[in-house]
């Protein structure tokens, strides 16, 4: 059908919503509460359009075409309406601009320009009250908040958590709590994703920065950090590249610069993941094939904090299901601060270990009291890619102008198989490159060793791969069809348990990331985010890959010496002192006090 | 009451049922557009309309919704509906629902009207006794039940979409539209939400025909109109008036004296000086959801707009930025009006606001929460500014 915007015939397909039409035909209408990961709310009134035979104004976001509907853009009212309701906003948004986590990355504050706002024609609705809610990961600025509900419709329809909703009404309204008892008395899993979707400074990380900062200072420390395979694929956009954008080697260079002692890189923990929970896999596989165990199976996977908290308040029960081994980041804390520390000469006590994530779980995740396997605190700091970059702003570094540098050894030596945990599949893709070719001493017969069934941005994939011609040790899988699925986003990770729960589920392996995207969409990753700038980041993960030379955990030289000199075999028991962990049950809320 | 009168009169029981199963469906829905009956509720959607798109909608599950959420202030004529013939409003129901296809209805009943509860079920179940609910009613193969829900409170509750997602066990909030609930309403199910007062025409319509019900009333608003007569008056209650009648009229009715003013529309209506006694109760002039407060010239405009402005502060559902933003500040300038102390232009940002308001709200409530505000602003500033 055609509709026509601005005079301007468009072809339209049934369904489709103005503000798409427009987008395709090269008219800017301006948004705020739409965000292309989440459904309609229609509620800021910004991208309001005159519709010919209708009385009010329409928003372009919710308002669907038909045919022949005669559609303006920019008609005075229009526009008077739109900056009206920019203005109402304003009016009770409290803090300064120049204060912000989000200065020069505002939603709010772009519109503000845009339709020229010099002052308010009213008088502000209070003051700036400062009240914070500060958690290890996320901090709310209710000030801030205008009430958009991306926050809220993020936690609902992407994750299933619900742990934010609006509470009270008219004035009053505000993203509230479970009786307002604060994001740490609910089942927040601390993903973060709503900071990624917060069109101003209302949600953002709780930041590490000055503590880095002084330990950087400290002549007396013993500054490491760890990047994690994500944040190579996204740090150029806080630097004004394009998404996908692969700055790796930059990175790395930038890191020196801030002084850190040594540049690691946690795809080094990555591919020693890949062998605790691949033995691990093996171990379950044995066990329930042979000795008839149950709850080993399917195992999942346990690299994402967000997903770990998730389980431990929603399938509490399944909690046998999820691979014991600590995620690369925690892996890499305990032995920096042992094997490292030991080889090197250093005393652990100074030593502070950093991590770049591309994530805020990770902060809660470093926190958890069991996480000091060596004996101090294993990970002392978690930055995310936006804070990194806020560093290295403050450095006066811009990444663009970096040099190209490696990585220190021996933790910056890593394969292939690490770099893509950074993309939803990548931890199967990765696990499954090694567990195959433990079990049958053959390559995994997949062209160029791309397991492309569990790739890509599908909310849910599954595979399955027939074993044959094992090895003599492996002989109960002979013939066996290993399935696996892949979720990414804790709404497909619903999906997957709910079938786990039910016993419908007949898998084996599940790899379960909370974000969507897998990493590469964290919680601490550049604003904004889309499905279009994930893929983009996916692309450079998978780039990445192909560029390295080595594209099996199993074969990387590190690692097997790490084993050599230190851990013995997987799984052995220093492997499960230091690499493997234990989880929580947890309720969906905490009593009402 | 005039002679006009019928909304509030038992008839028999059944027999527009009866009627209707030996009509075809679609005539029915004629029958009704023909009628010119429009929603009682305020809004005046046309009926017969609505029950064309809904019983059009494909889907095996549909919904007969009987909005008695009664929230308007200074309204009451649903209740005194519901208390005399609730039997007439649950057959209206009735055809309706065997005309759209729909087994189920259910009636949202206003929070603060629970103590109606026992008297609507005992009705319920006199009539499903007389098969005229249940299962194959009057013998035939039509299946149709009603359950009361209680809403929790919300003026806003009485919006359609917002009843719905209250129904639906969700914060009481407008959805946005299209869809509509006739295509998408509870649970996604095509809808047919209506007013109490509406369903009550329906078997009149039924038995007495399009043609009867049209003759009553003013040319584009047919039949005849219930009010809530409030405020200053010898004789408050509820009025069965014929559509069209002058509210100079109606004030002789109810026997209002020293009149200075008239409310007509509740919260959300228009508030006119005496000049303006001539115009008509109607949806072509001035439309009501049955809302009819007198004041006399005792009274302070003032102390109205703030009550009607304090009452949107509080009812605002808060989720769309036009209404939850602009509403404070009419509170705000009916302080500063008090005071003496408000500008010109401070006069104009306000109607700008509301302008905004009209233009941008999600739903009725934002859309019309400025209209008494702006009223009593145009005809009575000399009052208001001196």
């Amino acid at each position: 059908m055609d509709i026509y915007i601005n005079g301007k015939k468009c072809k339209a397909v049934q369904g489709e919503t103005i503000l798409e039409i427009a987008g395709k035909n090269g008219v800017r209408i301006p948004t705020l509460c739409y965000h292309s990961d989440l459904c309609l709310a229609g509620n800021c009134r910004i991208c309001v359009v005159d519709v010919d035979g209708a009385r009010t104004l329409q928003t372009a976001c919710t308002a669907m075409a038909s045919n022949g509907m005669k559609i303006w853009t920019n008609t005075p009212r229009v526009i008077k309406a739109r900056k009206m309701n920019i203005q109402l906003l304003l009016g009770s948004h409290f803090g300064e601009c120049y204060t912000c986590p989000r200065n020069n990355n505002c939603e709010l504050l772009k519109l503000a320009e845009e339709y020229g706002i010099e002052e308010l024609p009213f008088p502000k609705k209070g003051k700036r009250t400062g009240a914070l809610e500060i958690t290890p990961s996320i901090t709310r600025d209710p000030d801030k908040c205008i009430m958009c509900g991306r926050c809220v419709r993020t936690c609902e329809e992407l994750q299933g958590v619900h742990a934010v909703k609006p509470v009270g009404r008219s004035n009053d309204i505000h993203i509230g709590t479970f009786f307002n008892q604060g994001l740490m008395h609910t089942s927040c899993t601390m993903c973060g994703q709503c900071i990624n979707r917060c069109p101003t400074g209302a949600l953002y990380e709780t930041s590490c920065v000055q503590p880095v900062w002084d330990a950087l200072a400290d002549p007396d420390k013993y500054v490491v950090v760890q990047t994690a395979p994500a944040v190579r694929a996204a740090l150029g956009e806080e630097f004004g590249m394009e998404p996908g954008s692969r700055v790796t080697g930059k990175m790395v260079a930038g890191l020196r610069r801030l002084g850190f002692n040594k540049v690691f890189d946690t795809q080094f923990t990555a591919d020693l993941t890949i062998i605790e929970e691949g033995t691990e896999f093996l171990t379950r596989l044995k066990r329930t094939l042979v000795n008839k165990e149950k709850g080993l199976l399917p195992m999942t996977t346990s690299c994402s904090p967000g997903w770990i908290k998730y389980i431990e308040h929603f399938y509490p029960e399944l909690l046998t299901h999820v691979s014991t081994c600590k995620s690369p980041q925690q892996m890499f804390g305990p032995l920096a601060k042992t094997y490292f520390a030991e080889k090197e000469g250093i005393n652990p006590a100074k030593m502070i270990t950093v991590s770049i994530m591309p994530c805020v779980a990770k902060k809660y995740e470093a926190d958890r009291p069991e996480m000091n396997a060596s004996g101090y605190k294993d990970v002392d700091y978690v930055l995310t890619t936006r804070e990194l970059a806020k560093m290295m702003k403050m450095a006066g570094l811009d990444l663009k102008d970096m040099p190209v540098e490696e990585y220190d050894n021996p933790f910056g030596i890593s394969t292939g198989a690490a770099v893509i945990f950074g993309a939803t599949g990548g931890v199967m893709e990765a696990a499954l490159r090694t567990v195959y070719e433990i079990v049958t001493g053959r390559e995994i017969p997949f062209k160029n060793l791309d397991i492309t069934p569990v790739r890509g941005m599908e909310d849910v994939k599954e595979a399955g791969i027939t074993i044959e011609g094992v090895k003599e040790e492996y002989k109960f899988l002979e013939g066996a069809k290993v399935k696996v699925a892949v979720a990414h986003s804790l709404s497909a990770a619903k999906k997957v348990m709910d079938k786990v729960r039910s016993g419908e589920a007949d898998y084996h392996f599940i790899e379960i990331m909370a974000c969507p995207g897998g990493c590469l969409g964290g919680g601490g990753q550049p604003i904004p985010t889309s499905p279009e700038i994930r893929k983009a980041r996916a692309r450079a993960i998978y780039e990445e890959d192909e560029a390295m030379t080595i594209r099996k955990s199993h074969e990387n030289p590190a690692i097997k010496k790490l084993y050599e000199d230190f851990l013995e075999k997987p799984n052995s028991h220093k492997a499960h002192e230091l690499l493997h962990t234990h989880y929580l049950k947890r309720k969906r809320f905490d009593k009402v006090k | 009451m005039p002679a006009a009168g019928f909304v509030l009169e038992k008839r028999k029981q059944g027999e527009a049922l009866k009627k209707a199963f030996e009509i075809n469906r679609a005539e029915i829905t004629d029958m009704i557009k023909d009628s010119g009956l429009k929603g009682r509720g305020g809004a005046g959607f046309p009926t017969g309309l609505k029950m064309y798109l809904c019983g059009a909608a494909a889907d095996t599950i549909k919904y007969v919704i009987c909005n008695a959420d009664e929230g308007e202030p200074g309204t009451f004529k649903d209740r005194v509906i519901l208390e005399t013939v609730p039997e007439k409003v649950f057959e209206g129901m009735a055809i309706t629902a065997y005309v759209i296809g729909a087994k189920e209805g259910i009636i949202y009943l206003r929070g603060e009207y629970e103590y109606l509860k026992a008297g609507l079920e005992n009705t319920l179940d006199g009539m499903r006794k007389n098969n005229l609910l249940g299962e194959k009613i009057l013998g035939g193969n039509f299946d149709f039940d009603i359950k009361i829900v209680l809403g929790a409170g919300a003026y806003v509750c009485g919006e359609e979409t917002a009843l719905i997602e209250s129904l639906e066990g969700k914060r009481g909030e407008a959805k946005n539209k299209p869809p509509f609930p006739v295509s998408s309403g509870l649970f996604c199910h095509p809808t047919l939400v209506s007013n109490v007062e509406t369903f009550c025409n329906i078997p009149h319509i039924v038995t007495e025909g399009a043609q009867w019900f049209k003759n009553i009333g003013s040319e584009k608003s047919a039949g005849t109109k219930l009010v809530s007569v409030s405020g200053d008056v010898k004789k408050p209650g509820v009025y069965e008036i014929p559509f069209g009648m002058k509210v100079k009229d109606l004030l002789k009715l109810v026997e209002a004296g020293n009149t200075k003013a008239v409310d007509i529309g509740g919260a959300s209506g228009i508030v006119i000086p005496e000049s303006q006694f001539d115009r008509e109760i109607s949806f072509e002039d001035i439309p009501t959801g049955g809302s009819v407060i007198v004041f006399d010239k005792t009274r302070k405009m003032i102390d109205v707009m703030e009550n009607f402005m304090e009452f949107f502060l509080d009812e605002s559902c808060g989720q769309c930025t036009p209404c939850r933003e602009g509403t404070k500040y009419f509170v705000d300038a009916v302080e500063k009006i008090k005071n003496g102390r408000i500008t010109d232009q401070e006069l104009k940002n306000l109607r700008d606001i509301s302008n905004c308001m009209k233009l941008t709200s999600k739903c009725g409530l934002g859309q019309s929460s400025t209209n008494a505000f702006i009223s009593i602003l145009d005809n009575f500033k000399e009052e208001l500014l001196s």
